[in-house]
């Protein structure tokens, strides 16, 4: 395993875009508008499909074959909807809201790679629409501005529930991107850029999903919370702010927000995918045969990327809603300090490497020898005494129903008294026994 | 659209590069002049806007203009970077603080130290003397140009400035960030004089205190009626209150049971009639009827057949009600 280094090379970005014309950059353009909004459509259905099977149920089925139109019967319903603007809302603020959430949603797939260059009515270009050495960073800042939309909304509707959502969503914002950022410092250290295509073309021999992976586990985390989906969900928490931020809005710009949330999705998996799981490359293949060039890698792309989607479908079938302390406690308390710890990790590896011009393989070796040295004189360090507990009375207990003050079942050693019925049923049987019987609260 | 932006970021580098004499390329001017007015009426905007909110918005406008500005002059990182921290955390920062604040709060404009306003000021004319001073007396050398400059990609060639030249400024001026944070810190800082209550502490007072430990009975749903202010009928026949929303109680909205119950019976004496029961006395009157008693042998014991015939509720409270079925229970 020899990871290259790409900080010495003068090209920062590995794509060329210099034979592009107006005509091919349009077209990339509109190709990349229609396919996000054609994904929405698309994840809506895909998620309610998943979702229901997970739930042991058929989900849409109505319209379209396997009820794939029911999301765009969906849209038409919204689109068709009363538009209402509420009253108290800070009007200016109100409608500009939902645009900003889309248009910085729209923006993120501009710099990232579907695929290697391809002929495209004869120009040869590479399937992205640009690159510039700091593409990655140019992400997070279209996705830190895209959360002022839900901010602004919430804000400008003036109701209490949204605003509690937009409040809830400016701290989460704050405290997720920054283990969102540093999840992603490690892959820029080790490709040595900041450029999506040199990113993926620095994963020629391996994905950095595998050396990384803590920043890895990272980034799936903080992603979803970026997203704000379940578990992370608290900016729109039916449960407690009705739906949060867009508590307030109707018709087509509830549906922007809903656009939004959905892009935004596709675009943190798309970058997970370039980023983490070898952007366009299939593994196993090497990168000279014909599956790995052309228009097939945009498969592959798209394979990693619906793989991920499904993830979050899955989280949010399996996971319940944090509470927003736990929430704010795993940011700052858990997420962030790990990341810290893991990019100086990688930078001292890094710079022992670069400077001491050591052999990866020796580093490694070394790096394992300290991990099981650490191992073996923890097994050294005696264990600290557990503070003496009360023994645990054996044999037969009386069972209290009402323990601790709440109605609680018995306890392995402790049986129920017989239910009133059954005592009464034995009493007909046998008028002779009386018997006198404990009352049960509840029972 | 989006794309078009995104090209338009791409563009800049490549097609509007300033000229290394000084002066800037057409695109850069036109750029310039688009924007130039854009951040002049933001930054008013700053100074004018009654909410606070909208303050912060037109301050947002300006750093998100000069990060295209920036851009188009060769510096992408620092435009990006410029979106990333100051648009994205700082500006952030100051919403959370506005909207957790209250957004029409005022100032408090007590001074708490002695004097601190003069301090302050003198302050900050010596911090501007001494600028003036240093700028006044730099020395540049002889332009490279920015194809020079950033010949090793702009990420790239501003880390060597950062980490090689200027090194230990960087060093100080971290360490300055993170004494105001500590500092911060210590401000914020309380010591815990009581043990914290936690959810689960609440929970046990609450429960220690007598409160309901399950959830409440929901309302009551009856043939023609199941509207949240319509009590249950418990077990015994009795309206039970808690089933009425307590807003509802306080208000004195809550709907009389029995008439509701004695709808549905009438309807279940209805069809009863039409079947095979006939109501027998009818006249039992508003007292709450006994539960059945349970038969030794386990055998159905005066239940009325309703199966298809009412909806569910009437297995609940079938027996109260001025003109109930009451009696269909008592019969042997």
């Amino acid at each position: 395993m020899t990871l290259q280094l790409a900080v010495d090379g003068t090209t920062a970005v590995a794509a060329d875009f210099s034979n592009d014309n107006f005509w091919i950059w349009l077209l990339k353009a509109v190709a990349i508008v229609v396919f996000l909004l054609t994904s929405v459509l698309f994840a809506i259905w895909f998620e309610r499909k998943v979702v229901a099977r997970m739930q042991v149920r058929p989900g849409p089925n109505v319209h379209g074959p396997f009820g794939l139109l029911q999301s765009l019967a969906d849209a038409m319903k919204l689109l068709f909807k009363e538009d209402v603007t509420v009253k108290a809302a800070d009007k200016l603020v109100y409608i500009v809201a939902p645009m900003i959430a889309v248009f910085c949603s729209l923006l993120t797939f501009a710099v990232i790679p579907f695929g290697p260059s391809v002929s495209m009515f004869g120009i040869v270009t590479p399937l992205q629409l640009t690159d510039f050495p700091v593409a990655v960073l140019y992400i997070l800042a279209c996705a830190s501005v895209g959360v002022y939309g839900i901010v602004l909304g919430g804000w400008s509707s003036g109701s209490t529930y949204p605003l509690l959502g937009s409040v809830r969503s400016t701290a989460q914002v704050i405290s997720y991107e920054l283990a969102m950022g540093l999840s992603l410092v490690s892959v820029f250290i080790l490709a040595g850029s900041m450029s999506t295509s040199q990113i993926v073309s620095s994963q020629t021999q391996v994905w950095w999903f595998l050396p990384l992976l803590p920043a890895f586990v990272l980034y799936i985390v903080s992603m979803v919370g970026e997203t704000n989906r379940l578990p992370f969900d608290l900016p729109e928490a039916e449960g407690e702010l009705v739906s949060g931020y867009m508590t307030e809005y109707s018709s087509m710009k509830f549906a922007w927000f809903f656009l939004a949330e959905y892009i935004n999705m596709l675009n943190v998996s798309a970058v997970a995918t370039t980023l983490f799981l070898g952007g366009w490359r299939a593994p196993f293949i090497p990168a000279d045969h014909f599956l790995q060039q052309g228009w097939w890698p945009v498969l592959w792309f798209l394979a990693k990327l619906w793989a991920l989607m499904f993830v979050f479908v899955w989280i949010r079938g399996s996971v319940l809603r944090f509470r927003y302390d736990q929430f704010m406690k795993l940011g700052w308390k858990v997420l962030i300090p790990a990341a810290l710890v893991w990019v100086v990790c990688v930078a001292v590896v890094q710079g022992v490497r670069q400077f001491s011009g050591l052999e990866l393989r020796t580093l490694l070796f070394v790096l394992a020898g300290i991990v099981v040295l650490g191992l073996l004189v923890s097994f050294a360090i005696p264990e600290r005494k557990k503070s003496a507990e009360p023994p645990q009375p054996s044999g037969r207990q009386p069972f209290d129903p009402y323990a601790g003050g709440y109605p609680v079942p018995p306890l392995p050693g402790q049986t129920l008294p017989p239910s009133p019925r059954k005592q009464r049923a034995a009493q007909a049987a046998s008028t002779d026994v009386p018997q006198v019987t404990q009352e049960v609260h509840g029972g | 659209m989006s794309a078009v932006l995104g090209h338009a970021l791409s563009a800049a580098p490549l097609g509007m590069t300033a000229l290394d004499g000084g002066e800037a390329g057409t695109g850069e001017a036109v750029l310039f002049w688009v924007l130039g007015p854009i951040m002049v009426l933001a930054a008013l905007g700053l100074l004018f806007a009654r909410k606070a909110v909208h303050a912060a918005m037109s301050v947002v406008v300006v750093m998100i203009s000069l990060a295209f500005l920036y851009v188009a002059q060769d510096a992408v990182f620092l435009g990006v970077v410029q979106v990333v921290v100051y648009t994205g955390a700082v500006m952030m920062l100051f919403l959370f603080v506005l909207m957790l604040v209250g957004v029409d709060a005022s100032d408090s404009l007590v001074e708490t130290i002695r004097g601190q306003r003069w301090i302050g000021v003198l302050a900050g004319v010596g911090l501007g003397v001494v600028l003036a001073g240093v700028v006044g007396r730099a020395t540049y050398g002889p332009a490279q140009g920015l194809d020079a400059a950033n010949e090793a990609s702009n990420p790239v060639a501003i880390a060597h400035v950062v980490f090689g030249e200027y090194v230990l400024a960087f060093e100080v001026v971290g360490a300055l960030l993170v004494t105001a944070a500590l500092g911060a810190l210590v401000y914020t800082h309380r010591t815990r004089l009581v043990p914290r209550v936690g959810q689960k502490e609440r929970a046990d007072a609450r429960v220690a205190a007598g409160a309901h430990p399950v959830s409440l009975p929901a309302p009551g749903v009856y043939a023609r009626h199941n509207a949240m202010d319509v009590p249950a009928l418990g077990p015994d026949g009795r309206p039970i209150d808690d089933s009425v929303p307590r807003v509802l109680r306080v208000r004195g909205q809550e709907a009389d049971a029995a008439e509701f119950a004695a709808r549905t019976e009438r309807v279940q004496a209805g069809r009863l009639a039409g079947t095979r029961f006939a109501s027998s006395d009818p006249a039992t009157g508003d007292g709450p009827t006994p539960p059945p008693a349970a038969d030794p042998d386990g055998a159905r014991v005066n239940v009325p057949d309703l199966d298809a015939a009412v909806s569910d509720s009437g297995q609940h409270g079938p027996s109260t009600g001025p003109r109930g079925v009451a009696g269909q229970e008592d019969q042997a």
